[in-house]
């Protein structure tokens, strides 16, 4: 009951404001882009601590390469932010070093694609090592990029690693929607002792969101494992985590229309899953839909559908749970083939309405 | 940085061109077919030190006294002398000049030089020898480097009760070995520690080296034969490389964080790592430091800041350069030392580390303990180059090439490294050459790929062990009979300690869940819980 393979080519969601709304209603709100909430973030938490730095390509003199880092460079220098040679490998493994040593850095790769060439140091030196050296060798390690699709990238820059990450033990793993989310969840990252990987979006560091005041502070800390109900419905639930929260988002609000009453969870954090709060929708809409951009087998959808078999979810459900995900192929560069492989609204839209309508005898 | 005696004594230069042309023909097969090879440039080339036949053929390095003057050529016996050669490889050429070849210097051009204090013994001699064995344990004799030099020699005896004073017997020596008095003083090996060493009870750090050699080598050998009896499934031995190791590790500090790869058990021996906790560890029982986690052999000691063995290749390399960062910016006197094989200078996480320290100035040691073979592909397959420290200078860093059987030269060449890493903040390269005399480990048989002749030979010819004996019984430190009590002490405490190790209970189960994360997660609390109620209910099945 695969979603993905009935497509409709609609023009892919862009930065439109109609995905920036706000689900807080606090008064005083600044809009702030994520990509200055994630700057922030970081500002902040190397003021406050020295022993955290930045290395990566491109993020002192550059100021990064999709600007998350400005003006770090010229407020820290070339000791705590730091420009790296071509090497994944290289400097994850050295950040890594340094982290057994006390230091707290924070790797920036350019997209986590290319955290692929360094998955050996990320796995195994980092996230096992905890566990192998018993306890003698922490990692306090940050890794962080722009993860999954981005325009017009192809194959090699557009894959997601939601379902990689979140499988390994040792790992944290959290991936933000909107700047408060970013800011957040960056700054529980950083201070916690733990390895951490955090899963941004290209396409996301450009839109702006409201951020309360209590958002701006600078002890303004997500826990790590708790979701987000964005907006609380009855009907059915959608559960997603990065960009796909605001294709829920959209969705949510067409269902309005059409009399259905969606309530979207927003994940924020992979590794550990909130699965209370999951377990918890389920029990209370009876109907779950899945969406997410990375590929169908073995993706976070499957670990919430084995959630939902597992638990006594599975007896509050009226419905299978259904899954909008990205195409089974590795990711084309046309444009209509690139929406073609991408969970759009429709996509989204029908899989809702499959699992409204199907009832069991009342 | 030694000022060569060169510049004193010019060399005499006596010429006999066919004589060198044979030389250098037979040299000059490296790994190439001769039949592909251009022919050898016959040039003559005028230099300071008279006309040089084949010059590409030899290690050249201005001012550098590692030549081979066609005097010593026809000493036969000497030629054997002038070159090093473990595993099968390119003749190297030898030197009693410890230069750590830096960034500005030239580099030499051809084959690096492989720097040696200590005379090689050769038990098996090949039949046109003509050595005697008095040279046995002798300080290598400058002369065969052609330099000419005031020799004080032999009726200066090593003075009595030299075991109790190291610090008389490193003056003694300097003083018969005028030319290489530098590195004999400043020996860390040769002088007495300021307090008693727990395992020896006695202040002489030589004896001790000695006697953790011969330790070593006794639980290898135990350990090992305890793998192939089923007791315990996997082990690694490390023999033929100890020089190395209690060289390296004597030079060192508990401050400098060590980052091996997993033939270095000798250098967490050395700082105190008891027999009992190596055997715990390979066998997995409670008192095992690592709680259960890894493979046999893969030590790792936060007290003796030896980090946890990690079993890819090459991952630690990175690492090194991280920790040496932090240490720099800390401004600790402190080094990072990295010790890996020639196999692991293949992967890309050689290339990144060591590219990084020297971009970054990272005060990181990098140890290659080149032995010859990386599993069963030899050296000759590794590399095309003139091993590993050829790439130093392409990385703009220092490096030097040692004798690794000698352990004065590696202890030599680590402390020379680790004030120049201090002083200018920059990463050095060791290459120390040996020969891996055992399997690559118990999941290996070496003679698929290499024949035992060369292991015996090589063996017996080059041991560490027998080198340093030899040396010590030379200068009266030592006897037969004493060598005799101590390896079967050593034998006994090894195998107490593995038959303790071996009677003491599992880890137990709740540290499956522990050390997954800094704090135990939710779902793994309960697990653990579970688990626990579980074989509390069926204490039959799990006792």
């Amino acid at each position: 009951m695969l979603s993905n393979f009935s497509r409709h080519s609609f023009v892919r969601v862009g930065k439109s404001s109609a995905l920036a709304k706000s689900t807080r209603s606090f008064a005083a709100a600044t809009q702030v882009a994520v990509r200055e909430a994630i700057n922030a973030a970081i500002d902040e938490e190397m003021e406050r601590d020295e022993s955290v730095f930045i290395l990566g390509e491109e993020v002192a003199q550059y100021q990064g390469a999709y600007k998350v880092t400005k003006g770090l460079y010229e407020k820290y220098g070339d000791k705590r932010v730091i420009d790296t040679p071509i090497t994944e490998m290289g400097f994850t493994g050295l950040a890594i070093g340094a982290a057994y040593k006390d230091l707290r850095p924070i790797v920036e790769f350019m997209t986590m694609n290319f955290s692929m060439q360094a998955m050996d140091q990320v796995i195994n030196s980092a996230a096992k090592q905890y566990y192998m050296s018993a306890g003698d060798l922490a990692c306090p390690i940050v890794f962080r990029g722009p993860n999954g699709f981005s325009a017009g990238t192809a194959a090699q820059h557009s894959q997601c690693f939601g379902a990689w990450y979140s499988s390994v033990p040792g790992l944290k793993v959290v991936s933000p929607y909107s700047s408060e989310d970013a800011k957040g969840l960056m700054k529980a990252a950083i201070r916690d002792p733990n390895p951490v990987v955090v899963l941004e979006h290209e396409l996301m560091y450009g839109v702006s969101f409201p951020m309360s005041e209590e958002a701006m502070s600078k002890d303004f800390v997500i826990p790590i494992g708790q979701a987000k109900i964005e907006i609380a419905g009855s009907d059915v639930t959608l559960i997603s985590f990065s960009k796909t929260v605001g294709l829920c988002l959209e969705a949510a609000e067409a269902l309005k229309g059409e009399g259905i009453s969606a309530e979207v969870i927003n994940l924020r954090s992979l590794r550990p899953l909130d699965r209370k709060t999951i377990i918890a929708s389920a029990k209370k809409t009876g109907r779950v839909v899945c969406v997410e951009q990375g590929w169908p087998q073995c993706g976070i959808c499957s670990e919430i559908a084995a959630i939902l078999m597992e638990t006594d979810a599975f007896n509050y459900l009226d419905a299978p749970m259904e899954r909008v995900t990205g195409a089974d192929v590795p990711m084309p560069y046309a444009v209509d083939l690139e929406n073609a492989s991408l969970p759009q609204v429709e996509d989204v839209l029908a899989a809702v309405r499959r699992t409204t309508y199907r009832k069991l005898a009342a | 940085m030694r000022i060569p005696i060169l510049s004193i004594h010019p060399i005499k230069v006596l010429r006999t061109p066919r004589h060198f042309s044979s030389k250098s023909a037979s040299r000059a097969s490296k790994n190439r077919s001769l039949s592909s090879a251009r022919p050898l440039p016959q040039e003559e080339v005028e230099s300071d030190w008279g006309t040089i036949h084949d010059y590409k053929q030899r290690a050249m390095i201005p001012y550098h006294p590692a030549r081979l003057a066609p005097s010593i050529q026809e000493r036969t016996s000497a030629a054997q002398e002038m070159t090093l050669s473990y595993a099968g490889t390119v003749p190297i050429p030898i030197t009693s000049n410890l230069q750590l070849i830096q960034p500005e210097d030239d580099t030499p051009r051809g084959i690096w030089p492989v720097y040696r204090l200590m005379v090689s013994t050769h038990r098996r001699r090949p039949q046109n020898a003509l050595r005697t064995l008095e040279q046995d344990g002798e300080i290598r004799d400058p002369a065969y480097d052609g330099i000419n030099q005031p020799v004080l020699r032999p009726d200066v005896t090593t003075p009595d009760d030299v075991e109790d004073n190291l610090d008389q017997f490193r003056a003694f020596l300097a003083h018969a070995h005028p030319y290489q008095s530098d590195e004999i003083q400043k020996s860390g090996l040769l002088r007495a520690s300021k307090y008693p060493y727990v395992d020896t009870n006695s202040n002489n750090t030589l004896l001790r080296a000695h006697r953790q050699i011969v330790r070593l080598r006794q639980m290898d050998d135990i350990l090992l034969n305890a793998q192939r009896q089923g007791r315990i499934s996997f082990y690694l031995t490390c023999r033929g490389e100890e020089a190395i190791l209690m060289g390296a590790a004597s030079a060192l500090e508990v401050g400098d964080p060590v980052f091996a790869q997993y033939r270095e058990q000798g250098v967490l021996m050395w700082r105190g790592f008891t027999l009992e906790q190596f055997t715990n560890q390979c066998f997995s029982n409670i008192l095992d430091l690592g709680k259960g986690r890894q493979m046999p052999i893969h030590y790792g000691s936060r007290a003796l800041n030896y980090h946890t063995v990690s079993s890819p290749l090459g991952t630690q390399l990175p690492h090194a350069v991280g920790a040496a960062y932090r240490l720099k910016l800390a401004g600790e006197p402190n080094v990072a030392v990295c010790f890996f094989g020639d196999g692991s200078t293949s992967t890309p996480d050689f290339h990144s580390a060591l590219n990084f320290a020297a971009t970054l100035n990272a005060p990181a040691i990098f140890l290659c303990r080149n032995n010859g073979y990386a599993i069963s592909t030899p050296t000759s397959d590794q590399f095309a180059g003139d091993g590993v420290i050829s790439r130093a200078p392409g990385y703009g860093m220092a490096g030097v090439r040692v004798d690794g059987n000698d352990i004065f030269a590696v202890h030599a060449a680590v402390r020379e490294a680790k004030q120049y890493a201090l002083s200018k903040n920059a990463p050095v390269l060791i290459e120390a050459m040996t020969y891996r005399q055992g399997h690559h480990s118990t999941s290996d048989d070496s003679s698929q790929y290499r024949s035992v002749d060369e292991v015996l030979t090589t063996t017996e010819n080059h041991d560490p062990l027998n080198r340093l004996e030899a040396f010590l019984k030379k200068h009266d430190l030592l006897s037969e009979e004493d060598v005799e009590v101590m390896r079967k002490q050593e034998r006994n405490d090894v195998v107490k300690a593995m038959e303790q190790a071996e009677r003491r209970p599992p880890v137990p189960m709740r540290e499956l869940f522990t050390d997954v994360y800094h704090d135990m997660p939710l779902h793994l609390q309960r697990q653990q819980a579970q688990l626990e109620a579980h074989v509390k209910k069926y204490p039959e099945k799990y006792a």
